[in-house]
């Protein structure tokens, strides 16, 4: 099947839902790729490096026509006009917020995947644009910040006087969040966070953040793997530590969004007047209405008391080559579990919770919003109800019953040394004491040399060749016969075993 | 002091000899002094045996048809020997010591049936024995029989197994436990029947019955379990030699039997403890009696793919790292070029070790030993808990042909039929890169959830291939 890629539209928009590198995977998915003239000319992708990576490059109708369409922004209503009705178009949608768009497309009669449906769970994490596209948009955010601040992140000690290093406070540890965290701490900032969810204070560890915890019993495990809104104690107590936190950082990056609804108000304008002048704050829900009072979507304003607020709504965007390397990767894994065969044909299975979630629209239906689906992430408290009964234990031996086995065990050997004759009470002796005086010795050996410690037994236990040594001279031709063989495999143990280990042992070196 | 005397004495100071010989074996350093320990307790063990059997003792004397025997099985065993031991390959080294297990458990049958020949057939008319010791006699004949044929057969499925001449999937015969079991019994009747009416068609009976016992035995253990088989049979090729000296009267290979036998326990008796499994149940039955069918669960998330090229990259910029080996990289014959990384990375400053499960592999140290081959400095070549606790601080692991030994159900699932066997926890590294033909499962047969954790990255193909392209990206 053919897979038009037309370019995007929407003012300021530079990323393109399909990169040279995943056209190839494409192809080699047995698709076979139409390109815009000009898709990625603002992800610095020429539309030779498409024709290299086997692309075609076409106009824009026919990239609109293609079976299937691949964008990053909602098509608008020109371009649904221009799908075929049967097309699969897969793009980000915002299906919660744009009923109309929903509605435009069945009625077109297209099947609508919109990305960030994707379900948050781990099978679907290599499709999860919103988690790509955070990750950059936390970066870019730090980025941004540095460039509005007028100092350095990192601390240093120079001729001309000591510098501190940048405070950076980040709200929310999401994705956004967390890429927030790693970029500002690896250029050296001391980097504080916070979140509802105290479940992911080990991630802000592990990204080199200070977790501050806001107390309240109120705080639990999320069930969809996005935060919630919460009561009014906690958010008392949370008012109260960004009120202090405001004043004693220099940047803050706010990154909290619960689907679908505006923005929490965390910064107050108090709070902003409080802040020293010359910080910065970058709000990345500016879109929603965003976490600081004073913040204007796509717009960096500066409080009068010298604080930066930018409120840019496309810090994605602003990586363009990243950004479109990350989603069109998106796009090919969402590709291949579409592709179940390999051969370029897509199938939709209507009963993968995946595709079931991401379809908005089919057969001239509305299928959104779709059945819940439980993140895997949160614990699975029914499923912990195992069917199989974990494994008993071992009951290790009590001492009692060790005691009681070693005294059956010595009785034994009491009793058949004491009614054995002379000899065999000597060879029993013998016995015994050469298997203690084994594993002693055999218990110091190094675990790596048990190789050759089995081919050097084997040597050892070739000394068998002394009992049909003893027994070839016994004058019976049957005797002497066994004997022969006997005495013919004894020794090819003796010599190969000893070889063998040689060439083992000399191996060995430093 | 006469020449039996004299015997007495080389024996006793060949029997330290191998004592020190097994000692040496603590360190890499003594080892090569232990070969030579053990080398010369052999030679004098022989010279002893060789000038007693020249003497004659009671025979009064070899015939010089005896004499040239002697010489020419000794001459052809020895150039047989020289010569395997030569050409062997290191991956071949199971096989090797399965077949040598088979040879010690032959010549203990064999020295069994001419001690029935020389004493028992002879009947009232026998002068070796003395008449009130006849009857230990007969059981030490027949039992040192029965450990000889079980050892053989035992070894030699081992053997066909290893070497991949038949398939190494457990047999299941109904009732297997119980035909183990019942033929201990029916041999342990024949035991007393033969002790008081020694009797030829007894001690033929005897000897079917253990050879079919002895295949059965390692037939019905698949093949993840063969490190464990392997050392249950060099302690039976000891307890077989042991046997024989029992028979023979002859206390060097009583105390020769006794150290291969109990060297052949201890680490039979280590594997067990590295897969937390008794030694009764690896006998018993394999990993397929009891898996649930739950655990073959297809499915358990998303594997990520990752190319060669971004692993060579990946592991120049890390600075640990550490190889999982198992018997995949045996049987790719991939450690060649994974010593050759090793090398490279080394020079450029990364710390390169090796984490080797107790298990990995077909014998007990094989990895060590194809490492060895391949010249990787053994001071790298660690044991499992000696890098377990370092590998939380590892930037990228390399699992190269092990999976259940890597598999961190076994701490996190009671259920899972591997729970409670020590792994190397390679899923606490950074990054983990697992090099597999497919997503097939281990030998245990149990879905290995590390292929699914977000560190994890597979790199599909066939192991020395896929290191080779690594190599090349270096």
């Amino acid at each position: 099947m053919l897979i038009g890629v037309p370019q995007e539209t929407k003012a300021g928009e530079t990323r393109v839902a399909a990169t040279p590198a995943t056209v190839a995977q494409l192809v080699k998915l047995g698709y076979e790729v139409a390109v815009e003239a000009g898709a990625g000319a603002a992800s610095s992708y020429p539309d030779k490096a498409y024709v290299d990576a086997g692309a075609r490059v076409v106009s824009m109708d026919d990239a609109w026509g293609a079976p299937i369409v691949f964008h990053v922004n909602a098509p608008d209503d020109a371009q649904i006009a221009m799908l075929q009705p049967g097309t699969v178009v897969v793009s980000m949608m915002a299906p919660a917020q744009n009923p109309e768009l929903l509605s435009a497309l069945a009625a077109r009669g297209v099947t609508a995947l919109a990305m960030e449906a994707v379900p948050r769970i781990s099978r679907a994490q290599s499709m999860d644009v919103l988690s790509s596209m955070a990750n950059i948009a936390g970066y870019r955010a730090v980025i941004e910040a540095a460039n509005a601040f007028g100092r350095f992140f990192t601390g240093q000690v120079t001729a001309a006087g000591k510098v501190p290093p940048a405070k950076v406070l980040v709200a929310g540890a999401g994705v956004a969040g967390l890429a927030a965290i790693g970029t500002a701490g690896s250029l050296g900032a001391i980097v504080r966070a916070t979140d509802p969810r105290p479940e992911v204070a080990d991630q802000v560890k592990s990204m080199g953040g200070e977790y501050l915890s806001i107390e309240s019993p109120e705080a639990e495990v999320s069930a969809t793997g996005y935060a919630k809104e919460m009561g009014d104690d906690y958010k008392q107590r949370e008012a109260q530590l960004y009120a202090d936190q405001a004043k004693d950082v220099d940047i803050v990056i706010t990154t909290a969004l619960i689907p679908g609804r505006p923005a929490p108000r965390l910064l107050t304008a108090d709070m902003v007047a409080s802040m020293k002048p010359g910080s910065v704050v970058v709000d990345l829900a500016a879109a929603n209405g965003g976490n600081v009072e004073g913040s204007v979507a796509d717009e960096v304003v500066v409080t009068d008391n010298g604080v930066t607020i930018i409120g840019y709504t496309d810090l994605a965007g602003r990586l363009p080559a990243q950004a479109s390397q990350l989603y069109s990767t998106n796009l090919v894994n969402l590709m291949k579990l579409l592709t179940p065969g390999k051969d370029g044909e897509l199938v939709l299975n209507w009963d993968d919770v995946v595709q079931r979630s991401m379809t908005v629209a089919r057969d001239g239906d509305v299928t959104w919003p779709p059945p819940p689906v439980e993140v895997s992430a949160a614990p699975k408290s029914a499923a912990a109800a195992a069917p199989v009964a974990p494994k008993e234990a071992k009951e290790p031996a009590g001492p009692g019953r060790r005691y009681l086995l070693t005294g059956i065990a010595a009785a034994l050997l009491l009793l058949i040394t004491a009614a054995a004759p002379d000899q065999l009470t000597s060879n029993i002796t013998v016995f015994v004491l050469a298997i203690v005086i084994g594993f002693y010795v055999i218990g110091n050996v190094h675990h790596a040399l048990h190789t050759p410690l089995m081919s050097i037994t084997n040597a050892i236990s070739g000394i068998i060749v002394v009992g049909a040594l003893l027994q070839i001279g016994a004058g019976d031709n049957i005797v002497m016969g066994l004997a022969f063989v006997a005495i013919l495999l004894a020794s090819i143990n003796i010599f190969g075993g000893f070889a063998v280990t040689r060439r083992m042992l000399e191996m060995f070196q430093r | 002091m006469n020449i039996e005397s004299l015997a007495t004495g080389a024996y006793l100071v060949a029997a330290l000899l191998f004592i020190m010989s097994l000692a040496g074996l603590a360190k890499h350093e003594t080892g090569k002094q232990g070969i030579w320990f053990g080398i010369s307790g052999m030679a004098l063990a022989l010279i002893a045996t060789v000038g007693l059997a020249l003497d004659g003792g009671d025979h009064g004397g070899m015939t010089t048809t005896a004499i040239a025997l002697m010489a020419v099985a000794l001459v052809i065993g020895a150039s047989i020997g020289l010569w395997r031991a030569r050409v062997v390959e290191m991956t071949g080294m199971p096989e090797l010591i399965a077949l040598l297990h088979s040879f010690v458990g032959l010549a203990a049958v064999l020295v069994a049936w001419s001690g029935f020949l020389m004493v028992e057939a002879v009947g009232d008319a026998q002068t070796e024995i003395e008449p009130d010791l006849l009857g230990i006699h007969h059981g030490e004949v027949i039992v040192g029989l029965f450990i000889g044929a079980v050892t053989f057969t035992g070894s030699i499925v081992a053997y066909l197994k290893l070497s991949a001449k038949i398939n190494s999937k457990p047999m299941m015969l109904p009732g297997k436990n119980a035909l183990n079991i019942g033929s201990l019994v029916v041999f342990v009747a024949m035991t007393v029947w033969f002790v008081i009416t020694p009797n030829v068609w007894i001690l033929v009976a005897a000897t079917v019955l253990a050879l079919l016992l002895g295949w059965h035995l390692v037939a019905s253990i698949g093949g993840g379990d063969m490190p464990v088989v392997v050392s249950m049979l060099n302690s039976y090729s000891g307890w077989a030699a042991a046997a024989s000296g029992f028979l023979l009267n002859n206390n060097l290979l009583i105390i020769t039997g006794a150290l291969v036998g109990s060297s052949g326990a201890y680490l039979s008796y280590i594997m067990c403890q590295a897969m937390n499994r008794s030694f009764i149940s690896v006998i018993a039955g394999g990993f397929g009696m009891e898996a649930p069918a739950s655990s073959g669960d297809a499915e358990q998330g998303e594997h990520r793919e990752i190319s060669a090229e971004e692993v060579a990259e990946m592991l120049t910029g890390a600075s640990s790292v550490v190889i999982t080996p198992g018997y995949g990289m045996a049987v790719a014959q991939a450690q060649y070029p994974v010593a050759e990384i090793t090398r490279i990375l080394r020079e450029k400053g990364v710390n390169v070790r090796f984490g080797i499960h107790p298990v990995a592999g077909r014998l007990p140290g094989h990895m060590n030993v194809l490492l060895a081959e391949a010249k990787v400095p053994y001071d790298v070549v660690l044991e499992m808990d000696e890098i377990n606790d370092d590998l939380s601080s590892t930037d990228v692991v390399l699992v190269i042909g092990a999976n259940d030994t890597v598999n961190p159900a076994a701490e996190d699932d009671p259920t899972s039929p591997i729970a409670g066997m020590p792994v190397l926890r390679v899923w606490e590294a950074g990054n983990v890169i697992v090099f597999k033909r497919s997503m097939a499962v281990g030998y245990a047969g149990v879905q290995n959830p590390l292929f699914f954790k977000d560190n994890t990255s597979m790199l599909f193909g066939d192991a020395k291939e896929r290191v080779e392209d690594i190599l090349k990206a270096l």
